[in-house]
């Protein structure tokens, strides 16, 4: 018997959201094949299991919030018998009035389930009354409850009435100014109608992701003090560069500047292992693989996918990969091994003609780079006012980490190899 | 139609049967000769004849046993308990024999068996004599169990039990034998593993059975004069148990009590309980009450033991908990 457990998939990841079984109790799974689909704290990723079988046992419910390392999954040969090492209990804590040693399901409870009507655990409510304002869309936390210890309960909710202000405005009174006036001030003051054709607030629930998003750049902008080093580099071979071997690569395969940039980075990176690094508590962990993290913008928000051990290949493989991460992340399906482990970030808003812009550091990492549009502007050289493309980027460090010194070298290093990019196609 | 008391019922039901049916015969302690300890059976061991009414050694295990055989072999025993205490010494028969040959046997036979026995307390009759252990029973597949609570049921229930290829246990209430009722003239049955509404109402649902659905429509004529509407719904067999009028019944009050005389833990009413929450969580809108005996033995003194089994004002104080 296999035991599968919840995944950690990044540095800081403590627990994560079990969205959905793939494969079903009872069902054979290969090894590799998707065994259920997993939240974290930066999207939503798919779980392989790492054994062959059958899925004898899932010990965690859909929408359950599991500890990272805590078994989900049982997998066993066909006729073996399921030995249980020791029971799982997860789950929101629950109030089992005097029965709290009798708590004996190895099932997980679920998180509570997506509902219009989710309640704080201060009110209580009976599971009529909360059924009832799901259906009518009815705030709870408006409404008095008449039961036991002011529990909400079926006639609180039947007598319920929306108190939402009534919807009619009295309208501003149009041709304010009398029009037969002959006066030289012929030009009519515009008169402010009302607001008939604004359109009305419109009032989102903030998503996990961007939760997560929020908390996460918080904690970064709050505790980590960031320096920021601006540094302009000639880009003209570079593109030329890329325009060539482009010509020689079908559409789907062409690189993008980005992929080329990510190369460079992973390659100074590797002459800077202070910048390649972590912080935890009083230690630095400088980091043996250089794994380059690229920051990618989708609907519900932000995610990072990794390019793994970028210094050591070549950047048509980058570029495949990269692709492949990003198209399963635009579907909202990403493998753990997509967003974890980065050591460095890239947050690239070239394409949308940007000057340049600061980004926030994606803790633990020491060091995020934010770069800018490729653009021709004027260059003197030699005395001479030229043409030329130039691409400024700014990379924010960690102080606690790093100083303003080596962010600056590592800044002209990597002007080394975006300068010279054949070293790049090595 | 006429009135009744649920021992005419019981009595009328087996004389009916074995007059229809001459494979029908009755066995047990003191029921010949004697006419049964609660005199259901005076006057049948004169008219049928020994070879049909038949006294038994007092041997629990040995009258189960024959039943169970004579009903393999064809006939259709009626045996009779002298109280539901006394099953335990035929525990294994019941259990491990009558409630699983079928099963075990591939259905080579049928057993077309019941046993009348007698439960509840209330009569000074001491701890062993007074069980309610009902829900024992109900635990097990194979064995149907039935305990009526008005004349009607009593007599329709038993001769459906009695034409019945299954083996049944049928539960008599030991103080509801005076109870008078309206019972239909003629030969008719009430199908086993049917509840049904025995009082209709709007704002909580008593789910009950046997005596205690006696104590309940006392109780909802009591909260009538306050204004609360009860229903009330029998269970009148507990295996195969019909959930149908009793979650119909909460979907519409949303609100229940679950009153029976049997000991709380473990009982019937944790079994109605855990099947609403479980068919009908989105009904509920007040924790559902059980109204069970206090667990201890059943005393002796009548005070003592009147306390320790529900009444009335029991039932009318749970009512009141869940509006």
């Amino acid at each position: 018997m296999e035991t599968v457990s919840m995944p950690k998939l990044g540095f800081d990841m403590a627990e994560g959201t079990l969205v959905r079984w793939v494969k079903a109790e009872g069902e054979m799974v290969t090894k590799g094949d998707v065994l259920a689909e997993i939240e974290t704290d930066k999207a939503t990723v798919e779980v392989e299991s790492g054994f062959s079988g059958l899925v004898a046992r899932q010990l965690v419910t859909q929408g359950a919030i599991v500890p990272v390392g805590t078994p989900i999954a049982y997998i066993t040969q066909p006729g073996e018998e399921i030995k249980e090492s020791g029971k799982v209990n997860i789950g929101p804590e629950k109030k089992v009035e005097s029965a709290a040693e009798t708590w004996e399901d190895v099932k997980v409870f679920a998180a509570t389930e997506p509902n219009p009507a989710v309640v704080s655990s201060s009110i209580t409510v009976s599971p009529l009354a909360r059924k009832m304002a799901s259906d009518k869309n009815i705030d709870l936390h408006l409404v008095q409850g008449s039961g036991p210890g002011g529990r909400i309960v079926k006639r609180d909710v039947e007598g319920f009435k929306t108190s939402a202000p009534e919807a009619t405005v009295s309208p501003v009174p149009a041709a304010a100014m009398p029009a037969t006036q002959a006066s030289k001030m012929s030009i009519p003051v515009p008169v402010w109608t009302g607001g008939d054709s604004a359109r009305s607030d419109e009032v989102v629930a903030v998503d996990k992701l961007r939760t997560i998003i929020g908390r996460r750049m918080t904690e970064s902008k709050q505790q980590v003090p960031h320096f920021y080093v601006t540094h302009e580099y000639d880009v003209a071979a570079l593109l030329k560069l890329r325009k060539e071997v482009n010509a020689y690569l079908p559409d789907e395969q062409k690189l993008s500047v980005n992929d080329f940039i990510v190369k460079a980075v992973a390659l100074t990176l590797r002459q800077f292992p202070n910048i390649n690094a972590s912080l935890d508590g009083d230690k630095i962990t400088r980091h043996g693989h250089v794994n380059v993290g690229v920051a990618v913008a989708l609907e519900s928000g932000l995610i990072t996918v990794v390019s793994k051990d970028a210094d050591l290949k070549p950047v048509r493989l980058i570029s495949a990969e990269i692709k492949d991460m990003v198209s399963h992340a635009r579907q909202g399906k990403v493998k753990p091994e997509y967003i974890e482990g980065s050591t460095f970030s890239i947050s690239n808003l070239g394409m949308f003609d940007v000057e340049h812009f600061v980004a926030i550091i994606n803790p633990p990492e020491a060091a995020i780079l934010a770069v800018g549009s490729a653009k021709e502007v004027p260059v003197i050289k030699d005395g001479e006012v030229k043409a030329g493309m130039r691409m400024k980027a700014t990379i924010s460090c960690d102080h606690r980490v790093t100083d303003g010194a080596e962010g600056a070298r590592f800044m002209q290093t990597l002007a080394g190899y975006l300068e010279n990019p054949i070293q790049l196609m090595s | 139609m006429a009135r009744i008391t649920m021992r005419e019922a019981i009595s009328q039901a087996l004389w009916e049967e074995m007059e229809r049916d001459p494979n029908v015969f009755i066995m047990g302690e003191e029921v010949g000769v004697w006419g049964g300890t609660y005199a259901v059976t005076k006057g049948f061991y004169d008219h049928f004849g020994p070879d049909r009414v038949k006294d038994t050694p007092i041997s629990e295990a040995a009258i189960i046993g024959a039943a169970i055989g004579s009903s393999i072999a064809g006939l259709r025993p009626v045996a009779e308990l002298m109280t539901i205490n006394f099953a335990f010494s035929a525990m294994d028969h019941i259990v491990n024999e009558a409630a699983k040959m079928h099963y075990m046997f591939n259905g080579q036979m049928v057993l077309p068996l019941v046993i009348r026995t007698v439960g509840g307390g209330g009569r000074q009759l001491g701890a062993t004599h007074s069980q309610t252990p009902d829900a024992i029973f109900a635990h097990f597949p194979g064995l149907k169990v039935v305990a009526p609570g008005t004349p009607a049921d009593a007599k329709g229930l038993l001769k459906a039990a009695i034409r019945s290829n299954d083996p049944i246990l049928f539960i008599e209430h030991s103080t509801l034998y005076q109870t008078r009722g309206e019972v239909p003239e003629g030969d008719y049955i009430v199908p086993i593993g049917k509840s049904t509404v025995q009082r209709p109402g709007k704002d909580v649902t008593i789910v009950t059975y046997s005596k205690m659905l006696e104590l309940s429509l006392k109780a909802a004529d009591e909260l009538a004069k306050e204004g609360i509407d009860v229903e009330i719904v029998d269970l009148r067999s507990l295996r195969p148990l019909d959930m149908g009028p009793v979650i119909e019944s909460f979907k519409k009050t949303n609100r229940a009590v679950i009153v029976e005389e049997g000991w709380k833990s473990f009982g019937i009413g944790s079994e109605i309980m855990s099947r609403i929450y479980e068919e009908a969580f989105d009904y509920v809108d007040a924790p559902i009450k059980r109204v069970a005996q206090k667990e201890v033995p059943l005393p002796y003194n009548h005070t003592l033991e009147q306390m320790a089994i529900p009444n009335v004002s029991d039932i009318i104080k749970a009512v009141k908990e869940v509006l």
